[in-house]
């Protein structure tokens, strides 16, 4: 489970998150849409901990992530570090470490952190780029994968660590067109095949739809409305909602 | 020292017997520069390191502290440090022979450069790579060894190679300290035979030839890099 709870956060005077409240239910996959600039990436990133709140409490599995009160700091604290290991997140802009193989790329932390033996590793990670497709390449460096092969493999690599909460930030829109497609189906699979709680920011808006159970639309900092999908997208209650929508699916 | 009898060098032609008696001496001259260069360099690319990396870390004080020792070493001639060293470390109890403290000094000088390159690469690495490395879970311990510093020093290594021969040339500064390398024994010679000529031009083909060949070893390494990225 992920709850916020009174999260805010600014960055000089643009408020970002204002006393955000918002409940994410174990396997629940979500999609949250919003215009540019709304706070969709920085929700994410104060999940996977690489941004950290002014104030309010992040929870996970019942662990606290966040902690802050008002006017208070926030602090990396031990729990806080074994929370965070439930948490995996695809990028927008892939982040794979450019001098390791496809395979390395993903044994790296299932050795370093779960400090599971090199060849159980080994296998593990070949299975999983099995699963995304990518059993030819698995000695690749990236430099030689295209985007899209290159997130499957960011996939992969988050997989490996067993998230029950993983968190994609945009994983579509850095790629080309003609490669949209092999992405969103390997997380098609793990949103149907998994009970893994998955959180995504995406423009892609035929996706959400299908994917996820629930739609969170986002602006300004706030929940704007948030629904089943067929409701958000059929028969949005919100102007603001109506006008995003109208906005990015005549685009 | 050299600049008394150098003064009266003046007007000497070349003596083609003299410099070729010269040349055993010398080479052993040129081998304790480059074992003086190769420990320096040694003792700058680990304390350099050391000092990129708390730089980086942002520890309160600590941090500062590192970054004022950069702008002190690098805000003072070598020759002055060398002296402070030769004159000062006798004082505290540190009674080093000359040619090890010639190697501490220049390392130490050194390191505020290898400092300053190791920082330029580690800001080359994306803020991507560091965070892929928090949502991992990776320790920083590993996050630096495995993630940050291999592509880090990738794109440094150039540079650093370039250090190591400017190293080479800086050391003879240390015949100051009465270091017996290439410029110490070109200064004993001249004091002995009063002729400078001979062997100030050997200690600088020596150089050259050095330099040069090492200069060409960085730049196929260079390309090396760049072709296998
Ligand atoms: N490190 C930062 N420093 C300053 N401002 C920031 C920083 N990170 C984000 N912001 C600002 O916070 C606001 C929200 O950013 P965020 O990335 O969460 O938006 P978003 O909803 O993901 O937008 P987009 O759809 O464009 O990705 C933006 O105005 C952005 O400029
Ligand atoms: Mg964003």
């Amino acid at each position: 489970m992920i709850s916020f709870r009174g999260v805010s956060k600014s960055w000089g005077d643009n408020h970002v998150l204002r006393s955000l409240d918002f409940e994410v239910a174990p396997g629940e996959k979500v999609c949250i849409i919003g215009p540019s600039g709304s706070g969709k990436t920085t929700i994410l990133r104060i999940l996977m901990t690489l941004e950290t709140p002014d104030e309010g409490l992040v929870v996970v599995n019942g662990g606290t992530l966040w902690d802050v009160k008002k006017g208070g700091h926030a602090k990396e604290t031990k729990e806080m570090k074994a929370t965070r290991r439930n948490v995996g997140m695809v990028f927008q802009s892939f982040n794979l470490f450019p001098h390791m193989t496809a395979l390395e790329n993903v044994m790296e932390a299932p050795v370093k952190v779960l400090k599971l033996d090199k060849q159980e590793a080994h296998q593990r990670a070949v299975e999983l780029l099995g699963m995304v497709g990518l059993s030819d390449h698995l000695n690749h460096k990236p430099g030689r994968l295209s985007g899209g092969q290159q997130q499957r493999v960011a996939i992969a690599r988050a997989m490996a660590m067993r998230p029950t909460v993983m968190l994609f930030d945009e994983p579509t829109s850095a790629l080309d067109p003609e490669l949209i497609g092999e992405v969103l189906e390997v997380i098609r699979e793990l949103a149907t095949g998994t009970d893994m709680t998955m959180l995504m920011v995406t423009h892609e808006m035929r996706f959400a739809e299908e994917i996820s159970d629930r739609v969170v639309m986002f602006d300004k900092g706030v929940v704007v409305e948030k629904g089943p999908p067929a409701q958000i997208f059929k028969s949005p209650e919100h102007e603001r909602t109506r006008k995003f929508l109208r906005a990015v699916l005549d685009y | 020292m050299m600049g008394s009898t150098l003064a009266a060098a003046g007007g000497q032609t070349w003596d083609s017997a003299f410099a070729k008696s010269l040349i055993p001496t010398m080479l052993e001259g040129l081998w304790t520069t480059i074992q003086i260069t190769l420990a320096g360099m040694a003792i700058a690319l680990v304390v350099g390191l050391v000092v990129a990396i708390i730089r980086r870390s942002k520890i309160p004080v600590i941090s500062q502290l590192f970054g004022f020792y950069v702008q002190f070493v690098r805000g003072t001639p070598l020759l002055i440090q060398a002296y402070f060293a030769y004159i000062l470390l006798p004082d505290y109890g540190l009674t080093l022979s000359p040619l090890v403290t010639g190697i501490i000094v220049l390392g130490i000088n050194y390191s505020a450069y290898t400092a300053e390159v190791y920082r330029a690469g580690v800001e080359d690495v994306p803020v991507g790579q560091w965070e892929a490395a928090t949502a991992l879970s990776l320790p920083i311990q590993r996050t630096w060894g495995r993630i940050v510093l291999p592509q880090a020093l990738r794109s440094v290594t150039p540079v650093l190679g370039n250090y190591l021969i400017q190293m080479f040339k800086d050391s003879a500064v240390l015949f100051a300290i009465s270091v017996y390398e290439l410029m110490g024994h070109v200064d004993t010679i001249g004091s002995d035979t009063y002729r400078y000529l001979e062997p100030v031009t050997i200690a600088a083909a020596l150089y050259l030839i050095v330099s040069l060949i090492s200069s060409q070893f960085v730049r196929l390494l260079e390309r090396r890099l760049v072709l296998s990225r």
